[in-house]
């Protein structure tokens, strides 16, 4: 545990390294946004949309009372969408779609010598393969998250247009009401750690990938669990410091 | 000139390179053969730096290797070109990519020049027009052969090649082993094979190094081999029937 530990902290210091050519490097950052962002995009809508109008459907079942506003509906699906679904859901998905990619990547370029092939050319390939993932993870993954509490609480008024259980009008008035800014800094406080939890563990496990395709999948698989496990108490950590 | 001293390599309680010394010389092809598990593959990657030895020096022209770190060695490593077993091509990248890539890290050429120098080493490897294509679309025998052209592309003093022939038809084996040879003479390379084809040895083992169990069994030329007395180096050799009914022939 402390072994891998020490390992993980002596990768990401490589990783850090001043790169040989800036604008070989750039290039490889603007690639992985765009892998990244773009690519998550679609699979980000659709779940973040789904989760608002659930979380709408659910908090407006449970409150279900004359003495209770109707408008709080909304106030509780903004919140908890904001402090919540959008960043640690988002980031449970973008484990496995972004993370397994990332560790089955380098891992196969590890097992196929690639790797050995950019330490013979005298590249840090550390700093060449995991630094522009984890800048474009702590980059695109807290956007992403933006666009998902909007999409999110968008799904929540689809859900309240499409049902009869809280008017529209209400549920607009619930997500300006009483809105506390400091949501959204914990919001992206948790979608910067995450974007860096998800990428530099799942490209860890893809550079110490020892042997052929069978570990590379296991790798892959290691990476997206201690991914999510780590995503999971960070995002305790971030709630009970910033909250 | 590469002069490897007393070369000891440990994995945990496996002692794979047991005290190999040798000196490689320029515009000669070194051959490291071995049986399966001899520590060929062992040795090279330490020659390299991709193991560092448990004991002993790798010297590049006066330059002890072995104590360098990692920003010391990178002037070495971009006058080294390598080709890999699998050619370890990048499968993100198209061949004329591929070739560039070392140029865009580590000159400061314009892309025409890099574009032109591409061009060249394709040429060389008689790969011209293949520019575009991935490593996917590529036959074992032109991967091998873009290997070559991206471990030339920085013009190096020394090519290392692990396994040139594994994977590949006996004629595209010769082609292969004459275009390594055609480079060791034309640029004067020092160049370290690790191979265990016996067509190779034959036909371009200029200097032989035969490991056996870790240890420097044997050293010669390929013109010295048929003649040796040595019984391991005589089992690893004459281990075929074609070889035994042409050692029956000298």
């Amino acid at each position: 545990m402390f072994h891998s530990l020490g390992k993980y902290i002596l990768l990401l210091r490589l990783s850090f390294r001043r790169p040989e050519k800036f604008s070989v490097y750039w290039a490889e950052v603007m690639r992985e946004m765009v892998s990244v962002g773009v690519g998550s995009l679609g699979i980000i809508a659709i779940i973040s949309v789904f989760i608002g109008a659930v979380a709408t459907i659910q908090t407006a079942f449970q409150l279900v009372s004359d003495f209770i506003p109707k408008t709080i509906v909304g106030g509780i699906t903004r919140d908890s969408t904001i402090l919540e679904f959008s960043p640690t859901i988002s980031a449970l998905v973008l484990a496995g779609r972004v993370g397994s990619s990332m560790a089955s990547q380098i891992g196969t370029m590890r097992v196929t010598e690639q790797i050995d092939a950019l330490e013979i050319m005298g590249v840090n390939a550390p700093g060449y393969l995991i630094s522009p993932k984890i800048i474009a993870g702590v980059t695109m993954i807290p956007l992403l998250v933006i666009v998902s509490v909007i999409l999110g609480l968008c799904g929540g008024y689809i859900a309240c247009a499409a049902s009869n259980d809280v008017s529209t009008a209400d549920y607009v008035t619930g997500l300006t009401d009483g809105f506390n800014p400091v949501i959204v800094t914990v919001c992206a406080v948790k979608a910067i750690f995450f974007g860096f939890i998800i990428t530099s563990i799942c490209s860890y496990q893809g550079f110490y990938t020892d042997g052929g395709s069978l570990e590379v999948g296991q790798s892959a698989t290691r990476g997206v669990v201690w991914s999510c496990i780590m995503i999971l108490f960070v995002d305790l950590i971030i709630s009970r410091l910033l909250l | 000139m590469i002069e490897i001293k007393d070369i000891y390599k440990t994995f945990g309680d496996n002692e794979v390179l047991k005290g190999i010394s040798a000196i490689f010389k320029p515009g000669k092809n070194n051959l490291i053969i071995g049986g399966s598990g001899s520590g060929k593959t062992t040795l090279l990657k330490c020659i390299v730096g991709l193991h560092d030895p448990t004991k002993g020096d790798v010297i590049f022209d006066g330059e002890n290797f072995t104590d360098m770190d990692f920003e010391q060695r990178v002037p070495i490593r971009t006058r080294i070109g390598m080709l890999f077993q699998n050619s370890a091509l990048f499968d993100s990248m198209t061949v004329e990519e591929n070739i560039m890539f070392p140029l865009n890290l580590f000159t400061k050429q314009t892309k025409a020049e890099k574009l032109d120098r591409a061009n060249f080493c394709l040429e060389r490897v008689n790969l011209t027009g293949k520019n575009k294509l991935y490593p996917a679309e590529l036959s074992g025998g032109m991967k091998k052969r873009v290997g070559i052209a991206r471990a030339i592309s920085m013009q190096p003093k020394y090519l290392f090649v692990d396994e040139p022939n594994s994977g590949l038809d006996p004629k595209t084996s010769i082609l292969i082993d004459e275009l390594i040879n055609e480079l060791t003479e034309e640029y004067s390379i020092t160049t370290v094979v690790v191979t265990h084809d016996m067509n190779s040895v034959m036909g371009i083992g200029d200097h032989i190094l035969f490991l056996h169990q870790g240890k420097k069994w044997w050293e010669g030329s390929n013109k010295e081999i048929a003649h040796t007395d040595n019984q391991e180096l005589n089992d690893f050799v004459f281990a075929s029937k074609f070889m035994q009914a042409a050692k029956a022939k000298l």
